[in-house]
């Protein structure tokens, strides 16, 4: 970008045109204006983002709606001691750890061997209309795909097992009703869904490598392979850390709309994960402290691992986002 | 040259028919929805349909639009759609605008963008966002559909980079002939950045369409629920006791070529745009993602 500033007007002040000094009072009202065109986001940002963090304050409360917040006792880490305490709720804390997890690994190398095959196909036409295709779930919802999934994996006359009963021969799945076959699907599903879009971010990278190395390495008689190895993986390498390291901050997010959409009790003991744990105890059954506690517990962690991450790839990669 | 060799020629025959599995598989759920929506009843109950209508009808369709709870929830999505599409565009422009300024001239623009990026990285949680609603009275109301995530962090981080790519002459020449900041908006960056705002608009347009966790969070009446979430009731939790139908409708309802036609009015104004939003995001996000 350009640099045209003045002096002058690094000081943040505007030069008059005629006398070429500064001119003091337009300085003030130039910023007043700036600062009224922030006030609508800031004054939504205080109202629906600030004012729920100071309801936080009831986790650490005995929060009754009828007594109100003032009224209600406070009971310091009671709520904590409760999530850690009882078998069930760390199981919900495991079960978004896998399945995060996973999603985070397999949301890692599809996309990135996608991206590595797509660049392969050198006839443009086909390589865009496989990229608008695959890009195409990433716009609907989870509400949308939930009902399409459990038409599709549902256990009497689904189309996926009506393929795989008449292909093998076995007894039809329930995709739906298992835990261990829920997180396999949830963990598929999510990959299906996203995989496309992620790959933009690699595609980009690979678009932006050198053609002069490539051409380089043809001189000196590499094959395909050995160019992808010792040009393509290496220039990959950056903004791979990067994606992953970024994935990071999601450590405790499980999905929420995927997983509501697609869960029932069968599966509660597997695919349960905070979110939704946390909307059923504090929107349905009205534990409203202790649903803030474990919501306020995910919100922490996961700040910490998210500002460490940016932390990280600003450090080793030199990304940032603004 | 590599790709005259043979294990690549052979390689680029296998990637090709992969890439056209993968593509394939995409696109394979929603067409069988699609079937199964122009089905006849019987044949879709007893698991027939495949990729391609059996008894070809239009019924299912014509008896979902006759269904007033799919009609009304139709209307409020539309309602919140356009009001809640404006007014975010609107608070984002603005403060998209004002916070695109050097530091230097707009001193207090450190404090207000780390205002609004903090709350990217922490949030209340869901249980103090549902009391201040309740406190606020804004259940039941359109605006608790469109105020509280009107203000987008990341399509305000978006836009400011990309009124920072426009030069800094241009702006300055409106400076000189005595425009103040509103009016350099208006005249000077929003008529060069019209592809940026599409694309912003385009995809709070499906944000909103899509929405349908606060829908039902914060309507306890369903005779308010949009589309999305009426959608989430009838199709995913089959819960149709929030739902008051006529017994007639009931069977109407619950029936699976009916489902599917639901499912795919649902999509299919995402499937219409998808063409316009496409043409734009790789670029703005690739834009705003990644910066040297």
């Amino acid at each position: 970008m350009k640099n045209l500033v003045t002096p002058a007007s690094v000081k943040g002040e505007k030069l008059d045109v005629s006398t070429g000094k500064p001119r003091k009072k337009s300085k003030w009202r130039t910023n007043l204006s700036l600062d009224l065109m922030v006030m609508p986001a800031l004054i939504l940002t205080l109202i629906f983002a600030y004012i729920p963090m100071t309801g936080l304050a009831i986790a650490f409360k005995n929060y009754k709606p009828g007594l109100g917040f003032n009224a209600s006792k406070w009971v310091g880490l009671d709520h904590f001691e409760y999530l850690f305490s009882i078998p069930e709720n760390v199981q919900v804390i495991w079960n978004t750890l896998i399945i995060a997890g996973l999603k985070m690994i397999a949301g890692l190398i599809v996309p990135f061997l996608f991206a590595l095959l797509l660049n392969e196909v050198r006839k443009m036409a086909f390589k865009k209309m496989v990229q608008t295709i695959v890009y195409m779930p990433h716009f609907l919802s989870w509400v949308i795909l939930g009902g399409i999934l459990s038409d599709l994996l549902a256990r009497d006359g689904g189309l996926i097992n009506q393929a795989l009963v008449s292909m093998f021969g076995i007894k039809p799945i329930f995709f739906l009703g298992d835990g261990n076959w829920f997180r396999f699907v949830v963990v598929v599903s999510d990959v299906w869904k996203e995989f496309g879009f992620n790959t933009i971010v690699f595609l980009a990278s690979l678009a932006g490598i050198n053609p002069a190395l490539y051409e380089a390495a043809e001189v000196d008689g590499a094959g395909r392979w050995q160019q992808t190895r010792s040009i393509t993986m290496p220039a990959m390498l950056p903004i791979t850390i990067v994606v992953g390291t970024l994935a990071l901050g999601n450590v405790l997010n499980g999905g929420f709309d995927q997983i509501f959409n697609l869960y029932n009790a069968l599966v509660f003991d597997k695919g349960d994960i905070i979110d939704t744990f946390v909307y059923r105890l504090g929107i349905v059954d009205g534990k409203f402290s202790f649903s803030t506690a474990v919501g306020l517990f995910k919100s922490v962690v996961s700040f910490v691992l998210i500002v460490s991450a940016y932390r990280i790839s600003y450090k080793f990669a030199n990304y940032r986002i603004f | 040259m590599y790709h005259k060799t043979k294990p690549y020629r052979i390689f680029t025959v296998f990637n090709y028919i992969l890439m056209i599995a993968i593509s394939v598989l995409c696109v394979i759920p929603l067409i069988h929805v699609l079937a199964v929506s122009f089905s006849g009843k019987a044949a879709a109950n007893a698991n027939l349909v495949g990729l391609w209508p059996i008894d070809f009808t239009v019924d299912a369709y014509t008896k979902t639009i006759a269904n007033e709870n799919f009609t009304r929830s139709i209307w409020v999505t539309l309602q919140r759609t356009v009001l809640g599409t404006v007014f975010s565009m609107g608070v984002v422009i603005l403060a998209a605008y004002a916070l695109s300024k050097e530091n230097a001239r707009f001193r207090r623009r450190n404090l207000y963008i780390w205002l609004l990026v903090f709350t990217m990285l922490f949030s209340g949680g869901l249980v103090p966002m549902y009391i201040l609603m309740q406190k606020l009275h804004l259940m039941n109301t359109l605006w608790v559909l469109i105020l509280p995530g009107a203000v987008s962090v990341w399509n305000i981080i978006l836009l400011l980079n990309f009124f920072r790519a426009v030069p800094k002459e241009m702006e300055e020449a409106a400076f000189i002939d005595g425009a103040g900041h509103f009016r350099t908006l208006f005249s000077v960056y929003l008529p060069v950045s019209m592809p940026a705002i599409a694309t912003l608009s385009l995809f709070t347009i499906v944000g909103h369409w899509n929405s349908w966790f606060d829908g039902l969070l914060y309507m306890t009446n369903h005779r308010n629920y949009p589309l999305a979430t009426f959608l989430q009731t009838v199709i995913v939790q089959q819960d149709f006791s929030k739902v008051t139908v006529r017994p007639e409708d009931l069977e109407n309802i619950s029936q699976r070529t009916v489902k599917a036609a639901q499912i795919f009015i649902g999509m299919a104004p995402i499937l219409i745009v998808y063409p316009f939003l496409q043409r734009f995001f790789v670029k703005g996000i690739v834009l705003g993602a990644v910066k040297e």
